[in-house]
């Protein structure tokens, strides 16, 4: 519900949603709610908070080296339940979808894995390594628990795969606008408007465009391509691995950041219907907002 | 017509019993999708099937021959046959299956070529496959093993493939398909992932059994030939699985042969280095498939330990998993100490020095044969030739003195 109530205030405003990732427990488990804290403060929508995996093999090189960080230091999976309850203690209303690997709920029995985190105020579970065709293994124990199931709906997927996805996924559907992994190497190109029509047509759940999502000049180009919400977060993990020893610096930087996203996010449709940006299509890099995140 | 009994040892889909699967990102599926139907639609394309057995004949040197050992574990009324794998152009097992990929490769199109390596036997293949068809090779190998077998490194750079050191992580073959994994996510339209054992998602367990299954295949017919009966037990050392479930194959119906899988033990099954995914691991989900992998209670996947890097892996192919909870294959570890004292045996005795890895199942033949208290043949796959492991085995051997 959480979810559906975000995406009717933003679209009552007119506005993208803006739902910053970072890994629960990057650097440390007080620093982590810092940055948490200081995202919401920006004018975040809604978390997407990731559990390290030691094989995160639809994460490019900025999150592999940051999932090291939770790993080194024992953060537990119970740590991050714990950390997610405190998040949702203070900020009873904003949803929140946790990003993991398939293993990890596995692990812990699939039905308890919910269960956890059901009780920790969680919303949605969004498994990278589990693509809609297997959907099947964790959707009962989701059910069962309440907790939205996300899937990922790629660029060049079959018609067959963007209607389930659009069937299955629940809270938002996570839309790609490229191939590839996690990362800010490669930017985003502008959503494929014909993919995101086909997804609406099939009654998808509100469609939030990731990966290569880095600059508000990105958030530009989502907005036009015409979804309803934008993450980021290779960017703001690249600003954690920069200076996670200074974190007066980095909850700084954070908070940068996250405000240029945010304004850019709820501010792009007014701003493009009054013609005042200019949306290039394509891999253009320009930017009308500062960058934020590259230093 | 397939019985249940059979047909509970085939896959169904993507599964094999409640094993496999395809978890993998949402991104990948395009490219498992049609690779499964380059897959599938060659199976009874007649061209395609001639060209494969035109290059594995004329090419690559099958059929390989079976040898009788003419003293290696030879008491108590036992007789070792092995399979001679490390005779195929290459070295190892691995090249029968590459070559199938790497015409598949060209069959969708795709002109690029990325695998991941451990020992480097995959990628030594991977690399000879594509400068023989033309095609670009890049091979991801954990800077750990390049370190390791630096003169498979300089076999692949000299058959012109690009070897991309992996960091990452352990720096070891889990890694590397991670990477080769990442590359692909990225690049499918023009690349084809060459994954080296019958692990991974769907369909690459099952493929790659489909083309190395000719190593049972064959050597059944030389049992037959040689001894005019099958053998009592078919022995092979399983890292991911390819070259067990190769010789495995064919036999699974026969009731009454005996499957043996070897692990590494390491520096021993109750330490904590490793490589025995079956005996010591426990149901996860990794690389693409649900299987058995060595993990944390919380699912963090842990580095294995092997003295061979072939066998230095935390998971397994799904159908062993399978082959092992249905009863049908037993599996059984072997340390690095042993394997260690066969490789050296064999080449004593018979003049063949084997890889490390089939030293392993070498080393289980011995234990058989010592404990056997009734005639038995054994069939092994002695899937690799031992040439890149001399300069490990000189240090490890000086390390213990007995050099």
């Amino acid at each position: 519900m959480r979810y559906q109530k975000m995406f009717e205030t933003k679209k009552a405003n007119n506005a993208l949603a803006y739902i910053p990732f970072v890994l629960l427990g990057d650097p440390t488990f007080d620093h982590s709610f810092q940055i948490i804290e200081k995202l919401i403060e920006s004018g975040a929508d809604a978390l997407e908070l990731g559990f390290a995996f030691s094989d995160p093999v639809a994460d490019g090189p900025v999150i592999q080296e940051a999932s090291l960080r939770p790993l080194d230091n024992g953060f537990s999976l119970k740590d991050g339940f714990i950390l997610i309850q405190k998040v949702r203690m203070q900020y009873p209303d904003i949803p929140i979808g946790i990003l993991t690997y398939a293993n990890l709920v596995f692990a812990q029995g699939i039905s308890h894995y919910y269960a956890m985190a059901k009780e920790a105020g969680v919303d949605s579970v969004l498994v990278a390594d589990c693509p809609v065709q297997e959907a099947s293994l964790f959707a009962e124990q989701a059910a069962a628990h309440n907790i939205d199931t996300v899937f990922i709906a790629p660029p060049d997927a079959t018609d067959e795969t963007l209607a389930q996805v659009a069937k299955h996924s629940q809270g938002y559907t996570y839309v790609l606008s490229r191939k590839g992994i996690t990362g800010t190497e490669v930017s985003a190109n502008q959503a494929k408007t014909d993919f995101l029509e086909k997804l609406r047509t099939f009654n998808s759940a509100p469609l939030v465009q990731g990966f290569g999502i880095s600059t508000a000049e990105h958030v530009y180009q989502a907005a036009e391509a015409g979804v309803d919400g934008v993450i980021t977060g290779s960017a703001l993990v690249k600003i954690i691995n920069q200076y996670y020893n200074e974190p007066h610096i980095m909850l700084d930087a954070i908070a940068k950041y996250a405000k240029t996203i945010a304004t850019a996010a709820h501010q792009a449709r007014n701003l493009i219907r009054e013609g005042l940006i200019n949306v290039d299509s394509g891999n253009d890099q320009r930017t009308t907002v500062g960058h934020g995140a590259t230093s | 017509m397939t019985t249940a009994v059979e047909s509970q040892y085939e896959f169904q889909g993507a599964y094999i019993g409640q094993y496999g699967g395809q978890f993998v990102p949402q991104i990948l599926m395009p490219a498992l999708q049609q690779l499964e139907e380059a897959f599938e639609s060659s199976l009874t394309d007649h061209e395609f099937q001639s060209e494969l057995t035109g290059l594995l004949n004329d090419y690559a040197g099958r059929p390989t021959p079976l040898t009788e050992c003419s003293s290696f574990a030879k008491q108590n009324g036992v007789r070792v046959f092995l399979k001679r794998e490390d005779l195929l152009h290459g070295g190892a097992h691995k090249t029968n299956q590459v070559l199938a990929q790497a015409l598949l490769a060209k069959r969708m199109g795709k002109n690029r070529i990325i695998a991941e390596t451990g020992a480097g036997q995959h990628g030594v293949a991977t690399a000879l496959a594509c400068a023989l068809l033309g095609l670009e090779a890049t091979i991801y190998m954990g800077s750990k093993d390049i370190d390791r077998q630096a003169p498979n490194v300089f076999r692949m750079k000299l058959m012109g493939a690009n070897v991309i050191a992996v960091d990452n992580g352990s720096g070891s073959l889990k890694d590397a398909i991670n990477e080769a994994l990442r590359d692909w996510a990225a690049s499918y339209d023009s690349t084809h992932y060459l994954l080296g054992t019958a692990a991974g998602p769907h369909p690459f367990p099952k493929m790659v059994k489909t083309y190395q299954k000719i190593i049972g295949e064959e050597a059944k017919q030389q049992m037959l030939e040689q001894i005019g009966q099958l053998p009592d037990a078919v022995v092979a050392c399983v890292g991911g699985g390819s070259n067990a479930i190769g010789i495995f194959a064919d036999f699974i119906k026969e009731k009454n042969v005996q499957l043996i899988g070897v692990e590494p033990a390491g520096k021993g099954l109750d330490s904590k280095e490793h490589g025995a995914t079956l005996i010591k691991g426990t149901e996860g989900i990794i690389h693409g498939a649900r299987t058995q992998t060595l993990q944390t209670k919380e699912g963090q996947i842990v580095e294995s330990h092997s003295v061979s890097a072939g066998l230095d892996y935390p998971a397994v192919g799904p159908e062993h998993v399978h082959l092992m909870k249905t009863g049908r294959a037993q599996y059984v570890g072997i340390s690095d100490d042993e394997a260690l004292e066969a490789f050296q045996e064999l080449s004593r005795t018979e003049g063949i020095i084997p890889a490390l890895e089939s030293s392993h199942a070498l080393a289980y033949v011995k234990k058989l044969a010592e404990e056997a208290t009734e005639p038995m043949n054994i069939l092994l796959n002695l899937s690799g030739r031992g040439d890149k492991d001399l300069t490990m085995v000189m240090d490890e051997l000086a390390q213990r003195g007995s050099n």
